[in-house]
């Protein structure tokens, strides 16, 4: 194994970093129409007359669409396989709006500054009602956020539009109420987690052609191609066949793009006008109306024996749709299966939730996709009932947590078949050096010194589910060409699939030329989501080069006169065993493939995984909290990983600290506030604050490798399971230095310096 | 408004808007690199050179460049090469969004700021965010540029 395990540079590393042309933004054509869209000021209004004859005549306005003009068919902006379990509850253009910022028009232009202007001339009427804000008050509220009757859910998630509800479901195993008598100990907490945005740096943005073939083509910042191709099919009413999906360079994603946001608006006007089209959401845009994660509540008791044995978890969890039920049925199974199966010898667990609309900003995929907020609630608890019995956080862990070869009932029965998750908690603690710190330190300055412990499980990909496929194709003179349809969003996945495929094909990585994302080249891939890429993908990767070079042995076999059986390839040269020096080169072959032959040599395979294998995480944080502000200054966090085998190590490392940051940032600063009418409160990064570089000290990230069996070179995933440590290591850290639990996200200073005050 | 602007070493001369953000003037010159992240000179995404001065392109005004130098990450090929290439094997250029501005910044201080510790580089790269990072592998490779660079 030449490339998988090292520290691989990215292919396209250069071309970033000297600032190449290589994002949608870059690419729009130069006579596309720039489109804008008038947004809702209400958080709950109908449209009684839209009035555009004025915005009309602004010089350089080519079109304004309203919901008279839009299709009617409702359908999800959720990039999800189909049939979808999100709620068919939308349509490009309504006249009933539900959130603030819903859209009431789209303007085309042929410039900003005429979209503009014609946007601020439209006359709207609007039928303006109370808004149903409080996501706890929305169950079986007389607030409809959804009165339509057309409102429609592909699967049975427990929708029902006439009670708020987007989706609804209770599993239990064992007798819960029976375990929780038993215990010496329980502990009972409500937490509440906020939506947050994933900010990331470039925002939604798609521009929209028809091609030589008068099909719609769509060049879009998107996770997930192939979906977009079916919404945008959904939601325009026109056949799948005429639409082509692009996706260039992305500026980031972690989910926030596993939805389709910007590019209806554009393909409408495309389809309408027959000219190109370009959309940028401004970063206000991307902050009111994006895709963000779901803000929820979440009740849970956990029972304990003396010994510190815990033995039942019973959660319930209400979360906030927002106005638009976008991930919302499939997020709130993951607030249980990634945390309770953290937890290997329950004898008892439940799990019950709801999952509610209302007037707020519909909400999406973020990274950690439920798994953060229920880890969270079931982390902090765990740690709290630790504090009850006297014991140190990581010993109670330790004793309880889910090792190799336990069947994972919580987590669809899965057997646990690769977890290093004793050898990350023995790494963090060494190099923590927890048992010194634990739990705290007062300086000199009277600021105090403290640190906390968290666990976290992901999934890799979703079993039965996602599917990967993958082509590749020998070329002449020998190289290879990678086709793949999962989207590389700054991730690395055409590299890491490339150094899969080099080290199967015994090659150099520069002998691979990778491609992605076209819907009318690529294989079909559900995209990257759900920390499916390199355990899913990867593994089609692996399969296609095992048919690829018995292709290739085939081919040199018959060129050299000989049975299969009598040669070899060693990636370089197909030769017969018992006499090496007869052999042809894979140029050699390359080249005769391509000439006089039925058979161009290129193997395509497709992978789907029964299994999803949870990759596992310790967290652990070193905090300096100053008791008279409540300020609290991370400065020194880590994360020790089990991904399984680390296919890229700078890659998995960046990856990890970039989650850190993000999961401090939920932790400690990241909320999404409305005001009393609906509207966002913090709608740019002066008031909704990113964590920036003076915010971090270090963070220091190690790799304990498990070998699962069923993953590509024995990896699992990576992508969504750091983000989930900080928040419950935080909060048990300031536990640790206060002697305070706090329950809410974020943790903000004024919150502990009261606390402190009224203890 | 005529004016003047010299962007990467060539002279150009037009009649622009007086509210024509310096962002949108180096675009239209085909300057792709320069990426705008916000509305509230918060991301750092924008930055060029101004009379070898880092400053946001979103928020200074073209008609202030009249008779000035801007440069941008294509008129830097070279050194943004050879940072580039320290930021790339540290896989701190993820979707790789914020580092044309990120690096105009780092280029400006390593010529600013001799022998930087790492809270001056964090204090001058403040304004810099990067969301896909966290940042460590961004100061790991001005750490060992700057050792390069030192070592000629
Ligand atoms: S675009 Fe954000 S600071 Fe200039
Ligand atoms: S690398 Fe993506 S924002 Fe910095």
């Amino acid at each position: 194994m030449a490339y998988v395990n090292a520290p691989v540079r990215k292919k396209d590393a250069m071309s970033l970093v000297t600032g190449k042309p290589v994002y949608v933004e870059d690419q729009i054509p130069k006579n596309a129409l720039v489109v804008k869209l008038l947004r809702s000021p209400h958080a709950n209004a109908f449209i009684t007359s839209i009035d555009k004859t004025a915005a009309m005549k602004v010089p350089g306005v080519v079109c304004i669409l309203t919901h008279e003009d839009a299709p009617k068919s409702r359908f999800t902006t959720a990039g999800q396989t189909y049939p979808e379990p999100s709620p068919y509850d939308r349509l490009i253009l309504d006249r009933h709006l539900r959130c603030a910022g819903d859209p009431v028009a789209i303007v085309a232009a042929e410039t900003a500054q005429a979209a503009e202007r014609a946007v601020r001339m439209i006359k709207v009427k609007y039928d303006v009602r109370e808004p149903l804000l409080d996501f706890r008050k929305a169950k079986d509220n007389p607030i409809l956020v959804h009165p339509e009757d057309d409102f429609k859910a592909l699967c049975p998630v427990g929708a029902d539009n006439k009670r708020n509800l987007c989706s609804t479901d209770v599993f239990e195993i064992g007798d819960v109420e029976k375990e929780l008598a038993a215990c010496d100990v329980v502990c009972t907490r409500t937490y509440h987690t906020k939506a947050n945005n994933q900010a990331m740096m470039e925002t939604f943005r798609t521009f929209t052609y028809l091609d030589e073939y008068g099909r719609l083509t769509v060049v879009s910042s998107t996770q997930v191609p192939f979906h977009v191709r079916r919404i945008l099919s959904n939601a325009l009413e026109i056949k799948k066949s005429q639409i082509r999906v692009i996706k260039p360079r992305i500026g980031g994603g972690f989910g926030a793009k596993q939805s389709v946001v910007s590019e209806l608006f554009p393909a409408l006007v495309t389809m309408k006008t027959g000219r190109p089209a370009s959309i940028i959401y401004t970063r206000e845009e991307s902050m009111t109306n994006g895709s963000p994660r779901h803000e929820m509540q979440m009740t849970v008791r956990v029972g304990a024996d003396q010994s510190g044995v815990i033995r039942v978890i019973d959660l319930y969890a209400l979360s906030n749709a927002g106005a638009y039920g976008d991930h919302g049925p499939t997020t709130i199974g993951l607030v249980s299966h990634k945390s309770l199966s953290l937890y290997g010898g329950l004898s008892a667990a439940r799990f019950a939730c709801d999952v509610v609309y209302t007037n707020t900003m519909g909400g999406g995929a973020y990274r950690g996709y439920g798994a953060t907020q229920g880890i969270f609630a079931v982390e902090a608890a765990v740690s709290e009932i630790a504090a009850k019995l006297s014991m140190d956080p990581c010993e109670i862990r330790e004793k309880n947590m889910v090792a190799e070869g336990q069947i994972m009932h919580t987590y669809y029965g899965e057997p646990c078949n690769s977890c290093a998750l004793d050898r990350c908690m023995q790494k963090a603690k060494e190099m923590m050096q927890w048992n010194e710190k634990y739990p705290r330190k007062v300086l000199e300055n009277g600021h105090i010194r403290s640190v906390g412990v968290a666990m976290a499980m992901q999934g890799s990909g979703i079993s039965g589910v996602d599917i990967g496929s993958v082509e590749i194709r020998l070329n002449d003179d020998g190289f290879y060409t990678l086709l793949v349809g999962c989207t590389d969003m700054g991730t690395g996945c055409d590299t890491i699939l490339s150094q899969m495929a080099a080290d199967c094909l015994e090659c150099d990585i520069d002998n691979i030329a990778v491609r992605g994302v076209d819907t009318d080249q690529s294989p079909y891939d559900t995209g990257s989501y759900a920390s499916s890429t390199t355990y899913v993908t990867g593994m089609a990767v692996v399969k296609t080069c095992e048919s690829l070079r018995k292709k290739i042995i085939e081919m040199g076999a018959s060129m050299l006169g000989v049975s299969v059986d009598e040669v070899s390839f060693d990636g370089k040269r197909v030769y017969v065993i018992a006499d090496e020096n007869r052999s042809v080169t894979i140029s050699e072959i390359g080249y005769a493939s391509y000439e006089g032959h039925n058979h161009c040599l290129s193997a395509s395979e497709s992978h789907s995984s029964p299994v999803s294998p949870p990759p596992f995480m310790v967290g652990m944080a070193e905090i300096d909290l100053d008791p008279l502000t409540g300020e609290v200054n991370v400065i020194d966090y880590v994360g020790v990983v089990d991904c399984g085998t680390v296919i890229n190590k700078n890659l998995a490392r960046v990856q990890t600290e970039g989650g850190i940051v993000q999961g401090i940032g939920m932790a400690l600063y990241e909320d999404i506030r409305y005001s009393e009418r609906g509207t966002m409160q913090n709608n740019s990064f002066m008031q909704y604050k990113i964590p920036s570089r003076l915010d971090l000290n270090t963070i220091r990230v190690a790799f304990e490798s498990s070998y699962e069996p069923t993953g590509p070179f024995g990896a699992k995933s990576i992508g969504e399971l750091v983000i989930n440590t900080p928040s419950p290591a935080i909060v048990d850290a300031i536990y640790n230095a206060t002697g305070l639990w706090f329950d809410t996200l974020p943790v903000r200073a004024e919150d502990i310096a009261l606390g402190l005050l009224k203890k | 408004m005529v004016v003047t602007i010299t962007v990467n070493g060539t002279k150009y001369t037009d009649d622009i808007s007086p509210d024509l953000p310096l962002l949108d003037y180096v675009r239209s010159k085909g300057c792709l690199s320069v990426k705008r992240g916000c509305e509230t000179s918060n991301c750092g995404l924008c930055t060029v050179h101004l009379d070898g001065k880092p400053v946001l392109s979103c928020s200074v005004l073209a008609v202030r460049a009249n008779g000035r130098q801007v440069t941008t990450l294509e008129g830097l090929e070279e050194e943004a090469r050879a940072f580039g290439a320290f930021l790339a094997d540290e896989g701190g250029e993820q979707c790789g969004f914020c580092s044309p501005g990120f690096i105009m910044n780092v280029l400006a201080m390593a010529h600013e700021l001799d022998d930087p510790t790492d809270e001056e580089i964090r204090e001058y790269l403040a304004g810099n965010l990067c969301r896909c990072t966290g940042y460590q592998s961004q100061l790991r490779a001005i750490r060992k540029y700057l050792t390069s660079k030192k070592e000629g």
